[in-house]
């Protein structure tokens, strides 16, 4: 059994007017180290499926399983990172760190030891007493992952954790986190928009096409890519022909 | 090195503006305050207006000096802020557990929805001789009048704000499996505070009007007791009086709570 297993998932929205439907049939697998990224237009249903893979929402069709169990049974197996930040502003960037051990009442001096050393790894120790107001976006993109990594998450769900960020940021940003999570060898799922980003930081993309979402078609990330990180992803030979491949598929979505 | 010469001038020049300006506030503020007294003093000499509804500043002045030299009036003033100390306290924090519970029961809250309207439209005050009758002539239904006219608007306000929480935060406890309880604590609550605070603001001012009303009504001790005793003796410098007195301890009240609220932003940023 993989990891992740999405089978036959579809989910519909109810309103007083309609029923809409956001995401149709999804059929997926994801394996145990994997960096899988979820391209595609706005409204095609990506951050929905994140949801229902987070467990914040059940599918009214179709089942998902994480770990071999139902992501509302489990607990701090899956770590989840918003568009933006979201540090808390009423606390210190330690308090927003802790959040979520204190959350799930996995406080102690061991925990606490592991979020601070994180913390350090990133180079916001210093920072530590501070509000999340007196840090640059960038800096504050890095709290949440430390907020994210502190509970130990086996698989991270990003939903386009740096579109809200300057492009040099967002590129330094890239980095900082796939080597992060190939260190600590967690499972992750990415949402974007950014065809670029697909590319440089996952072993395989999905392409999503909108009305209702699913699964256009799927691209294995070459080889020679993979093992790169994703600064010099971009700058390699094979990069920009398959971003042609990929911009293609996405122009002929839009005709149809 | 000239032309820092030339900024520090500029700015020299600036600072000085800003305190001309500040200066001048302030004169016209004290003149203003001198114009009023000393236009009442006259008016009320020459009896350009009725002396005896009118009173003078000299006639208070002398007046509040008799009151504090036989101890009287402190024990008025005593009798008030205590009443409206207790219902601003009591109305605000009854208002705020009122909005959590509609918070949590976003059920209870919908069915409870018109009643709310309905109660947060009717003059409180209204409501005086009913409490008289229930509690009893005294310190608890004038108590009770300072907290019932500020309990309503602080809940709708402090629901309101509680409901306008950024649901990403939420989001963010959620993903860590937070309890209902748990995300009140740490998302809900802190981040309304503010909100909650300003509605001290309001609320120091109602306090002040149900406590006032309600000594009209029953008692025969504070500062509401001395105007409607006042204005039965047709004693209007002892009317006029308690009224500056209390514009005084309410405008003390108000700053005190403007500077709690300033603390408390402090804190945040």
């Amino acid at each position: 059994m993989s990891f992740v297993e999405i089978d036959h998932v579809s989910h519909t929205y109810f309103t007083p007017e309609a029923a809409f439907e956001a995401v149709h049939n999804i059929q997926m697998t994801v394996e145990e180290g994997e960096f899988i990224s979820l391209l595609g237009p706005s409204g095609c249903g990506k951050t929905t499926l994140l949801s229902l893979i987070a467990g914040l929402m059940t599918p009214t069709y179709g089942t998902i399983y994480v770990d071999g169990q139902h992501p509302k049974n489990l607990k701090n197996t899956i770590g989840y990172m918003l568009q933006q930040d979201y540090l808390f502003p009423w606390k210190t960037i330690e308090q927003n760190v802790l959040l979520g051990l204190k959350v799930m009442k996995q406080l102690n001096e061991t925990s606490k030891a592991n979020a601070l050393s994180l913390l350090e790894q990133m180079g916001l120790k210093n920072v530590r007493n501070q509000t999340p107001r007196q840090l640059s976006g960038g800096m504050r993109q890095r709290v949440a992952l430390v907020r994210t990594l502190a509970v130990n998450p086996k698989l991270l769900l990003l939903d386009e954790p740096f579109s809200a960020l300057d492009y040099q940021t967002k590129l330094k940003l890239e980095d900082l986190v796939f080597q992060t999570l190939k260190s600590f060898q967690k499972t992750a799922i990415l949402v974007t928009h950014d065809i670029g980003e697909a590319i440089c930081m996952s072993d395989r993309i999905y392409l999503f096409s909108k009305g209702p979402g699913r699964i256009h078609k799927v691209f294995e990330v070459p080889d020679e890519l993979r093992s790169l990180s994703p600064l010099e992803a971009r700058n390699h030979l094979s990069f920009t022909p398959f971003f042609q491949e990929i911009w293609k598929e996405l122009e002929s979505l839009e005709n149809r | 090195m000239k032309i820092d010469d030339r900024i520090s001038s500029l700015h020299q020049n600036y600072k000085l503006k800003i305190k001309k300006e500040k200066r001048f506030i302030t004169i016209c503020q004290i003149l203003l305050f001198l114009a009023f007294f000393t236009i009442w003093e006259v008016a009320s000499r020459r009896e350009w207006v009725d002396p005896l509804i009118f009173s003078s500043p000299s006639k208070i002045w002398h007046l509040l000096l008799n009151k504090i030299s036989d101890a009287s009036l402190f024990h008025h003033m005593v009798v008030t802020l205590t009443e409206t100390a207790a219902g601003f306290i009591i109305g605000t924090l009854a208002g705020t557990i009122l909005a959590t519970i509609l918070w949590w029961s976003p059920l209870l809250s919908k069915i409870l929805d018109p009643y709310l309207v309905v109660l947060n439209a009717l003059p409180k005050v209204a409501l005086g001789p009913i409490l008289i009758v229930a509690l009893g002539p005294g310190f608890t239904s004038i108590i009770t009048m300072g907290a019932v006219v500020s309990v309503i608007i602080t809940t709708i306000v402090v629901y309101t704000s509680f409901r306008e929480v950024d649901p990403n935060y939420l989001k963010v406890l959620q993903t860590f499996g937070a309890t209902r309880k748990q995300i009140f604590q740490e998302a809900v609550f802190p981040s309304s505070l503010p909100a909650i605070i300003s509605t001290l603001k309001v609320n120091v001012g109602l306090s002040w009007v149900g406590v006032i009303v309600g000594e009209y009504l029953v008692s025969n001790e504070g500062l509401g007791y001395l105007i409607i005793y006042g204005f039965q003796v047709f004693d209007f410098t002892l009317v006029l009086m308690s009224l500056l007195i209390i514009a005084v301890l309410a405008a003390i009240m108000y700053q005190a709570v403007a500077v709690l609220e300033k603390l408390t932003a402090k804190n945040r940023n």
